[in-house]
């Protein structure tokens, strides 16, 4: 991403509250229209680096430029972007169009131009009819979209959302992460979004930087992220996964802690002990001694079956551990406990990370 | 009685006897008090209304008899109004310092951590552990010719330090006196409004000052109000200060009421002026009513 197609760049940005270390040197360069997700599990530091795009911290070293420009001291009224805020923080003494209008008033916009504003934004998050409420009198979900339309109308460069659909219920969350999404797509504004719901994240975004005690671990598209985990974090915290104790034999191939070989490229060391990641789904249970098309096989006994009605899960014991497969395949060839299976899988859906 | 008892055995009786029920209930918890109020405080307030309408015999006695207009009329008599409008000045004056020098401390109260605030808390409330009048009276050896106030005012050469007994004291004292009252209502206030509105407006563009005004300014009103009101309303018909840091030729409300009772033996006069402050009051409280009940 070269400099001017950049909307958010941070460059080895720390942020220390006394001692504690909010963010640990995180560099990232952000793209102008991106859909970006920040995502990890509470404190690790997502919200605090939202916060210091917004100017509401300042942070302790490094720097952060907007559209390249090094945003400094700047407060956050100077900052050419707005925020959604977790709990919205709607001005409960304005009405929604004047919650709506506060940031083109104090930026001296005139009167006619402000109007037509206000109802491009209420109609664009179709809050028509209610712009005379005051927001204690709207749902939930409608608190959300007043939020993004107080936002939305000052066309802001970048928008920062902080967990804007926490307070949300899950069906309403659902749809509403598929109207932010085309929202998005709608103003073609970059959307920093940060979040802890890593399904959100995945629905949602062009890329994904995952976040683990105040350290940026991967950043990639949500398929990047969900089928080459780089770290072992990544792969737990997003979706379900297998970890298999291994260590590293050569460029390779890698060896179990039963003797088998598998041949995995990774870029290890030899000699260091890591662990083979592959999700439930890219496993494959078989009759033992049917013969598969995989390289890869490890034997097996069925330990339990759970059925999904879109799934079935399996937990096969392998000698030294269980093994989580999900199956599609719910009608045919359906296993029992106890069934002595064969599990094959393709390197292809399998990473080497870290133990 | 048949009648009776058809509608106690229909469930809509039942729980409307419930209801009657809880109603007496709650009168009896509150008898004690009803009675209390009942005896010294409505029963007084009716005789004090009943003079403001009677008769002044000519030694001075109130007869309730030949009911009249005339202690109204002389509201209207210029000492009568001059000593009104001081009053209302003086209140009015009270209240506004009391507000300008309230409103930041709160506000840094209310931004402390619960610990410091709690300490600070305790620090406005220390001065009711004792007695008002005490205090007021050492704000008259404070304000003594050689006091201490007196000494400091002249040696740091702000002018002329010996205020007591004029009407510079009496609003020293009124505000001493009642800034605690403006402090904790603002306090509670403040400390209520979520920041994460302050940096929503700062998000959209709001200076800091512009901030204050548009988003804690307005949220803060209440505390304003209830404040104002609780420093305005005693200061109004104030008694106990005046008299002890203020002058004998500047008579404000309070002691005006106290000279009829007293001194001039014209109970009518005093108890229509009682009206016009408890009129005055009365206004004051139902605006905080009406301004309270629109913002919470």
């Amino acid at each position: 991403m070269n400099q001017a197609s950049s909307a958010v760049e941070l460059k080895n940005v720390v942020k220390k509250f006394d001692e504690v270390t909010a963010v640990d040197d995180i560099d990232l360069t952000i793209g102008d229209g991106e859909f970006f997700s920040l995502l990890g599990p509470s404190g690790c530091g997502k919200t605090t680096t939202l916060r210091m795009i917004a100017g509401l911290e300042l942070p302790t070293a490094g720097s952060v430029l907007i559209h390249g420009e090094e945003m400094g001291l700047k407060p956050p009224n100077k900052r050419p972007v707005n925020t959604v805020f977790q709990n919205y923080a709607l001005f409960p003494h304005m009405t929604v169009a004047g919650n709506v209008e506060f940031g083109l008033r104090m930026q001296k916009v005139p009167k006619e131009k402000r109007s037509e504003l206000i109802d491009w934004a209420i109609n664009l998050v179709e809050m028509d009819g209610l712009s005379h409420r005051k927001p204690t009198q709207l749902s939930g979900g409608q608190q959300q979209r007043v939020a993004l339309a107080r936002a939305l109308v000052n066309r802001p460069k970048v928008l920062l959302l902080d967990e804007p659909l926490g307070a949300l219920d899950l069906k309403l969350r659902q749809q509403m992460q598929i109207e932010l999404k085309n929202l998005q797509r709608e103003v073609g504004i970059t959307f920093v979004y940060v979040t802890h719901d890593q399904e959100e994240a995945v629905t949602m975004s062009d890329r994904i930087g995952v976040m683990h005690e105040g350290k940026l671990l991967q950043i990639g598209t949500p398929e990047d992220i969900y089928e080459r985990p780089t770290t072992r974090f990544v792969a737990d915290f997003i979706g379900r996964s297998n970890f298999l104790e291994a260590t590293v034999a050569s460029e390779s191939e890698v060896v179990l802690s039963n003797g088998d070989r598998l041949q995995l490229e990774s870029d290890h060391t030899v000699g260091e002990s890591v662990a083979i990641t592959v999700r439930p789904e890219r496993l494959t249970v078989h009759k033992r001694g049917e013969s598969s098309t995989n390289q890869h096989q490890i034997d097996g006994v069925i330990d339990s079956v759970v059925y999904l009605g879109n799934a079935i899960v399996y937990s096969v014991s392998i000698d030294w551990m269980n093994l989580e497969v999900r199956s599609s395949e719910t009608s045919n060839s359906r296993y029992s406990e106890g069934d002595a299976v064969t599990i094959s899988f393709d390197p292809q859906y399998v990473s080497v990370v870290s133990g | 009685m048949k009648k009776l008892l058809e509608k106690k055995s229909s469930s809509a009786g039942l729980e409307q006897q419930a209801v009657k029920a809880k109603a007496r209930q709650g009168f009896f918890v509150g008898l004690p008090s009803i009675i209390y109020l009942l005896i010294f405080f409505l029963i007084p307030l009716g005789y004090v209304i009943a003079y403001s309408f009677a008769t002044r015999s000519r030694t001075g006695r109130t007869e309730l008899r030949d009911w009249n207009l005339d202690a109204y009329v002389r509201l209207g008599e210029e000492v009568v109004q001059a000593v009104a409008w001081r009053s209302l000045w003086i209140a009015v004056l009270t209240t506004v310092i009391c507000l300008l020098l309230a409103y930041p401390l709160a506000f840094y109260i209310s931004t402390r951590r619960p610990v410091i605030r709690n300490l600070l808390l305790i620090g406005i409330m220390i001065p009711f552990w004792s007695n008002f009048l005490i205090r007021t009276y050492a704000w008259r050896v404070l304000l003594s010719s050689d006091g201490l106030f007196t000494r400091i005012v002249e040696e740091l050469g702000l002018g002329e330090g010996r205020i007591l007994f004029t009407q510079p004291a009496v609003i020293l004292g009124l505000v001493y006196g009642y800034l605690p009252f403006m402090v904790l209502p603002l306090y509670a206030a403040i400390e209520r409004i979520d920041w994460s509105l302050v940096e929503g407006a700062r998000d959209l563009y709001a200076s800091g000052w512009k901030a204050f005004r548009r988003v804690v300014w307005p949220l803060s009103r209440p505390g304003v109000i209830a404040g104002s009101i609780l420093v305005f309303v005693p200061s109004f018909g104030a008694y106990v200060t005046p008299a002890i840091l203020g002058g004998n030729k500047q008579s404000l409300m309070g002691s005006y009421i106290v000279d009829q009772f007293m001194d001039a033996r014209n109970g009518p006069l005093g108890s229509s002026l009682s009206v016009l402050v408890l009129g005055v009051m009365l206004i004051g409280t139902l605006i905080y009513f009406r301004q309270g009940g629109r913002n919470l």
